[in-house]
């Protein structure tokens, strides 16, 4: 499997210059044609602004400030505006966190999904309409050239998600990004949802990014993982290995938090006392010391990078255990 | 929709009622009454003639009764007649608020096409030098009244250039070029003086929706920034901005009528403010109905326009 996107040594800012926040802070990761990846970390670990940073969407105040987001053998981050939009929706595609707000409420959901078909393909409405409807059927919505007419009020949550779905997939994209897409649904609409966005990115053998705070989800969907703490990635391997073998003391108290099974997957990663940090004002050294079992006073010296620990790029960012 | 809009109009009627109630008593509570005005012509009036002229006038009767005389005749269409010139009062009517129409619709045209234009221009703009420029200007539009601006505008350019705005109307129908000529200034001027604040609002609210999260989807989706505004944006930025338009109708007509004033424009503002001079109470009660039902269409075409702008509220 040739690599489809690498993002190496990714740092991102918030702010100007001298007084700018990093939220996130050199991270590496890869991932190819037909494999997924799993981000997993707490609530501010800097995931969504990673996802959105490769699809240049960071926003007002919000830039890359070191690194490069390779894609396809092209830096992102070298392409100008109208180049990036041809490949936004296009072959790089995104799915966010929240159904309930992130449909257009004043435009038809017909439209909407035949939106990127239409701009990317320069096909008419009509035609752009006619696939749309065979997208909404693809996600398993009932009736749909009907709904094609309806609003995004008219659809329920997990409905919603699905619309979502194929509107990603509308143009086949090569690399689809999910941030967090099952958070704000029910625990039995969650697994569908996955399932159908893990069956289609199979089926065209596009690369899957997906966000999660739930190293449940992680288990079942990805092939690798990459945990992210305070805006770094402190440990990263394939799945399996993940599970068996897990040794960054985050990654372990994650672990430890999972509750058995799923008795509510929807908890947010608790398990570990404290909270994490602010990431404007991070401790010297390690960002994980102050809430880490395992902490010595040799945890405080420096910021540890990514180290090989045992084979299959099985990485992790602690010097004070092995 | 039909069922909608009958059953709006419908609601009109108990606010009419009141509307025509208040300003039928309020007039007659202006001191100075039609009677003394008409009679300080002459200079010898006797009780009796006073009594005469009240009882001829329909005035003698107890005010109640009037109201319902009036009310009476109202309904089968009738307005009264004005007190001085026996005209029937829809005659005046008619004749007076196609130009005030003319004037309001102008202004409100002038009004929308500065103020979303240009508050789009500037929320996508925004802390630009440009969008610095664009609200301070808007304030000063907020700060300075039209009816300075309107003399200003009838004064100085006659004293500089020896031009000064057409002062004898002339309709639109009979020669357009004399009656824009006459019209269009006072209507830039309540057009400019209105479009202060919708643009505020229109900049406001589009820097609000521009935040939203279905507008990151429109821009991840491979949108450009004009299409991301006018398709997705500028729709949900529309409801507050037609809300506040809708709001305005009351200063719109109030601006009417001063600025009626100022370039001599004979419509409804001119003619209540000759028919308050001279306590002229059918023409008066008969401008406030009309200007009550205005606002109430007004009112109307701002909820149709929600369910034009929001599917959620079409289906409900
Ligand atoms: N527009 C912004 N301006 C300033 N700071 C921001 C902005 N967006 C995000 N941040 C900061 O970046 C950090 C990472 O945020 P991010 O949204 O990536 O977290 P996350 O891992 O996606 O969390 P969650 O699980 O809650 O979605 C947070 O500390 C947040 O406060
Ligand atoms: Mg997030």
């Amino acid at each position: 499997m040739s690599t489809l996107l690498r993002v190496e040594d990714l740092s991102i800012a918030f702010g100007e210059a001298p007084d700018d926040v990093r939220v996130v802070e050199s991270v590496t990761f890869d991932v190819a044609r037909g494999e997924t990846l799993a981000i997993v970390g707490e609530s501010g670990s800097g995931k969504s602004v990673t996802a959105l940073s490769i699809l240049g969407l960071l926003g007002h105040g919000g830039s890359i400030v070191d690194g490069s987001i390779c894609f396809g053998g092209v830096d992102l981050h070298t392409l100008d505006e109208a180049a990036v939009r041809r490949i936004r929706g296009n072959e790089i595609s995104m799915i966010f966190q929240e159904p309930m707000t992130s449909l257009n409420p004043a435009l038809t959901i017909g439209k909407q999904v035949a939106e990127p078909i239409r701009i990317h393909r320069g096909v008419s409405w009509k035609e752009a309409l006619e696939e749309a409807a065979q997208l909404l059927e693809r996600v398993s919505i009932p009736d749909p050239r009907q709904r094609l007419k309806d609003y995004p009020h008219q659809f329920s949550g997990g409905m919603r998600q699905r619309v979502m779905i194929a509107m990603a997939l509308a143009c086949s994209p090569a690399l689809i990004i999910a941030d967090e897409p099952t958070t704000a649904l029910d625990v039995t609409v969650q697994a569908q949802v996955l399932n159908l966005l893990k069956t289609l990115t199979r089926e065209m053998n596009s690369a899957l990014v997906l966000i999660t705070h739930d190293l449940g989800v992680v288990a079942q969907y990805a092939d690798k993982v990459a945990v992210m703490y305070a805006g770094g990635i402190v440990e990263t391997a394939t799945a399996q290995e993940l599970y068996r073998n897990p040794k960054h003391p985050y990654t372990l108290g994650l672990m430890a938090s999972i509750p058995g099974a799923s008795v509510n997957p929807r908890s947010r990663l608790k398990a570990i006392d404290g909270s994490p940090p602010d990431v404007a004002n991070l401790p010297d050294g390690c960002p994980f010391a102050p809430r880490c079992q395992f902490a010595h006073e040799g945890c405080t010296a420096f910021r540890p990078p990514l180290r090989a620990v045992g084979g299959g790029g099985h990485m992790m960012a602690c010097v004070g255990y092995d | 929709m039909r069922d909608y809009v009958v059953r709006r109009l419908l609601a009109l009627a108990p606010t009419l009622l009141f509307v025509s109630l208040i300003v039928f008593f309020a007039i007659r509570m202006i001191p100075g009454d039609v009677i003394d005005l008409m009679l300080s012509q002459n200079d010898v009036a006797s009780d009796a003639d006073r009594a005469q002229l009240e009882a001829a006038l329909g005035l003698d009767r107890p005010a109640l009764e009037q109201y319902g005389v009036w009310l009476f005749s109202v309904v089968q269409g009738d307005l009264g007649n004005s007190l001085w010139q026996n005209t029937p009062v829809s005659e005046l009517l008619a004749e007076r608020l196609p130009i005030t129409l003319e004037l309001g619709f102008l202004a409100l045209v002038v009004s929308i096409s500065v103020a979303l234009p240009i508050g789009i221009y500037s929320a996508m703009k925004q802390d630009t030098a440009g969008d610095y420029l664009i609200r301070s200007f808007s304030l000063i539009m907020l700060a300075v009244p039209s009816f300075w601006l309107g003399t200003l505008v009838m004064v100085f350019p006659s004293v500089w250039w020896r031009w000064a705005p057409e002062l004898e109307f002339v309709p639109l129908w009979v020669d357009p070029i004399r009656n824009l000529s006459h019209v269009l200034p006072p209507a830039i001027l309540l057009g400019l003086s209105l479009s202060a604040v919708t643009m505020r609002m229109t900049r406001t609210m589009m820097l609000e929706v521009l935040r939203q999260d279905y507008i990151r989807t429109a821009r991840a989706k491979g949108l450009s920034e004009t299409m991301v505004v006018y398709r997705h944006a500028l729709r949900n930025c529309m409801i507050p901005v037609v809300t506040l338009i809708g709001l305005q109708a009351p200063l719109l007509i109030g601006g009417t009528v001063v600025l009626e004033q100022i370039f001599v424009i004979p419509g409804m503002g001119l003619l209540l403010l000759e028919a308050v001079s001279s306590r002229d109470y059918p023409v008066i009660t008969g401008v406030f109905l009309v200007t009550g039902i205005a606002i109430l269409l007004i009112n109307l075409a701002v909820d149709l326009c929600y369910g034009f702008l929001d599917p959620r509220v079409r289906k409900g």
